[in-house]
């Protein structure tokens, strides 16, 4: 960790045990930590995703003890736990909403940290680690909503199991290694049942990895200015543990609401039916969080290209700190960026939108324009492909130009610093070189 | 510092009714729109009408299993707090009298083994059984009703867009004379506006095409097939709102302990983050951030 560690073991027994296995120090420092004092609200979410996942720990370890993965038993064991543990329907509900909360937090973090450029030098390694978090939590997300073993369940499973049949040469043998089978079966759900459990803790790891890499460089503030001095920091504890728990709680309230009021609603009808491989639902429809690569997969007309651009759409993520050119970190003092930033919040909530929309739909309800190749240019089909353009635009054309071309506003001195009263009364003159990447 | 708070809450909101607004899919099918009677068991506060879900059950009993099994209830299910035959002197509903003639009463009774000679056997139900259901596998089911499956009731109303309003209108007012202008009815089937479906390619009258399709079940509710102890009118309306509400029940038993609970963790939770603001401003007091 950086600086020069503070505590002192008070009692015998800690300065013994300090010349042994130094944990206590560890964790005094962690809570020592210099944080920047201009911390936002959207700094809060790093602590909502630690209780999310500690929620989803806690509650998933109880369902484990109740739940029967094999093929016969797996749905009414589900609805056993609805039914018949004792407060099976508050863990259960917990953590089937738990999923849906965690994605809106992780989403959120992802957010902020591409606004304030908190993947550029040197948080490029916690970024990847970000990165790879979320796609285990995908993964996790994936096989939790399989063991249900509802309609829903059982041809999500078939959909997405399949793309990897698309691979050319290793696709069909790969897809039936992937089942255990020559189709998704008892086994698919036995093996998704112990990778759901494995999961979480590669992602806990993951998450200590996370919390490491940030402690070595320390935290991005809200002007993305380095912290220059002491005055720039408060330590951790108890500034941001109040900060933090203040906004868990706030996010505990809609978390609330969900469990208690409306605990179906993120979810399908058609999964409350029993898997059934002979009758297809009229809609396989993911679940909204992974419903904008749904849009990107299904705007490209070829499956294998489908599946690529879905992969394509993911390496972006990982990508950003080797696309973005500029080395003003923060959005606000980049005001041009700031637009397609914003832009491409609304462009991935558009993509949502269609993916739970069927293609050929119309965008709104009764227009038709002509037709264009395969589908009618007012259909879902091609707002999907005019998303998914701009998504991949945004990564890979407009972050890299606009860090050469824009002339970003000057950043204050230090987080310290009393800043200019308004950004856009700096004089132009001012501005700092975009181009040389620090 | 509350307009600070204010912008990621709103968004956090948003991005919340986002997710539900995106959540459903629309469907190709069309159906009539659905009537919603007024459910004594709607709003964060509503609760079952136990006298209601008594009703439902007695529709359920009299009509429903005839052809419909119910898997996921067991007897002692009706007794638990919330059910239809909850009664506080009995916290052991598997001791509730009511709960225990109704199991034992159940017309079909439970195929079982004798336990000294190994001969399958058919012995009276207990309250820890569930409703025997009334076809012994499914292809005994499609056989009797026409090659369509009677679909097992315990989560009819999760399993459905619009849950009871759609339990409701499908049967109390769905059924209507087949529209003139459809060219093929199947035969043994029955029209109903509620029951998705897509009339398109039968069609030939004038104008839109007519919502809903053709289910195999005929129209179940007639005024006083059920009647009903409590005086309550015996009307088609009436049985097909009680049956709606008891299938709810079926589906969600634990809804009132839910809304209960959540009530209690929304004050706990409302003063919990006040005292957590609290504290926040009181150990940030000049601050400058």
């Amino acid at each position: 960790m950086s600086g020069p560690s503070s505590y002192e073991p008070k009692t015998a027994i800690e300065r013994w045990l300090d010349s042994r296995l130094p944990i206590v120090r560890f964790g005094a420092d962690l809570m020592d930590f210099p944080t920047p004092k201009n911390l936002n609200y959207w700094w809060t979410f790093g602590g909502i995703l630690a209780f999310c996942l500690g929620t989803q720990l806690v509650t998933g370890v109880i369902l484990a003890m109740h739940y029967d993965p094999s093929g016969a038993g797996a749905f009414n064991s589900v609805q056993h736990i609805m039914r018949d543990v004792n407060y099976g329907w508050l863990i259960r509900y917990i953590h089937a909403n738990g999923a849906a909360m965690f994605f809106l937090a992780v989403y959120i973090h992802i957010f902020r940290g591409i606004y304030y450029g908190s993947f550029k030098a040197p948080r490029e390694v916690l970024w990847l680690i970000g990165a790879a978090i979320y796609v285990v939590m995908m993964a996790t997300a994936f096989f939790g909503y399989v063991l249900v073993w509802g309609q829903m369940s059982f041809w999500a499973a078939k959909v997405i199991t399949n793309l990897f049949g698309a691979i050319p040469v290793i696709g069909p043998s790969l897809a039936t290694w992937i089942w255990g089978g020559f189709t998704v079966d008892a086994p698919t759900l036995n093996r998704f049942y112990s990778l759901h459990y494995l999961a979480p803790f590669v992602i806990a790891a993951l998450v200590v990895l996370h919390i490491w890499a940030l402690h070595v460089p320390g935290n991005n503030n809200p002007t993305g200015v380095n912290v220059k001095s002491k005055s720039d920091t408060l330590p951790f504890h108890p500034y941001y543990t109040v900060k933090d728990g203040f906004a868990v709680s706030v996010f505990m309230i809609l978390f609330a609401v969900f469990v208690f009021y409306m605990p179906e609603a993120m979810g399908h009808v058609d999964n409350n039916i029993p898997a059934n491989p002979l009758a297809t639902p009229a809609h396989i429809v993911p679940e909204w969080y992974l419903l904008p690569y749904y849009a990107i997969l299904r705007a490209v007309p070829d499956k294998l290209m489908g599946v690529m651009a879905l992969a394509a759409a993911v390496v972006c993520i990982f990508a950003l700190p080797w696309l973005d050119t500029s080395r003003v970190r923060s959005m606000r003092y980049r005001p041009q960026a700031r637009l397609y930033f914003i832009i491409f919040v609304f462009d991935c909530l558009l993509l949502g939108l269609c993916g739970a929309h069927e293609p050929d739909e119309p965008f709104i309800r009764g227009l038709t324009g002509f037709q264009l190749l395969d589908g009618d240019i007012t259909s879902y089909l091609w707002v999907s492909r005019i998303a998914s353009l701009y998504y991949f635009a945004y990564f890979l054309l407009i972050t890299p130009i606009l860090g050469l071309r824009e002339t970003p506003l000057p950043a204050p001195e230090s987080i310290s610093t009393p800043v200019l009263a308004h950004p856009a009364a700096a004089p132009a003159g001012a501005a700092a070189a975009p181009e040389k990447k620090g | 510092m509350l307009r600070k708070l204010l912008v990621p809450a709103g968004l956090l909101l948003i991005a919340g009714l986002f997710a539900l607004a995106s959540a459903p899919a629309l469907a190709e099918t069309t159906q009539a729109p659905l009537k919603s009677p007024s459910w004594s068991f709607s709003g964060p506060f509503g609760m079952y009408d136990q006298g209601q879900l008594q009703r439902g059950f007695k529709v359920y009993t009299e009509v429903c299993a005839q052809c419909h099994s119910l898997n996921l209830v067991a007897f002692h299910n009706l007794g638990d707090p919330g059910g239809p035959f909850f009664n506080p002197k009995y916290p052991n509903p598997n001791e509730n009298p009511v709960v225990k003639a109704v199991a034992a009463a159940w017309p079909r009774q439970v195929p079982d083994i004798d336990s000294d000679t190994g001969d399958p056997i058919h012995r009276p139900a207990t309250t820890a059984d569930v409703p025997t259901p009334p076809f012994p596998n499914e292809p005994a089911a499609r056989a009797s009703n026409g090659g369509a499956l009677p679909p097992d009731m315990s989560l009819l109303v999760a399993a459905r867009e619009g849950g009871p309003d759609y339990v409701y209108s499908l049967v109390a007012y769905g059924y209507k004379p087949t529209p003139a202008g459809i060219t093929s009815a199947p035969p043994g089937k029955y029209y109903n506006e509620i029951f998705p479906g897509d009339l398109s390619s039968t069609w030939s009258g004038k104008g839109d095409v007519p919502p809903g399709g053709f289910i195999s079940m005929p129209p179940p509710l007639t005024n006083c097939k059920v009647t009903f102890d409590d005086g309550t009118p015996c009307t088609v309306d009436q049985e097909a709102k009680d049956v709606a509400a008891f299938l709810t029940w079926a589906s969600d038993p634990h809804m009132d302990e839910r809304k209960q609970t959540g009530l209690a963790v929304m004050i706990y939770l409302l003063i919990f983050t006040g005292l957590l603001y609290v504290s926040y401003r009181q150990i940030w007091r000049g601050v400058a951030h």
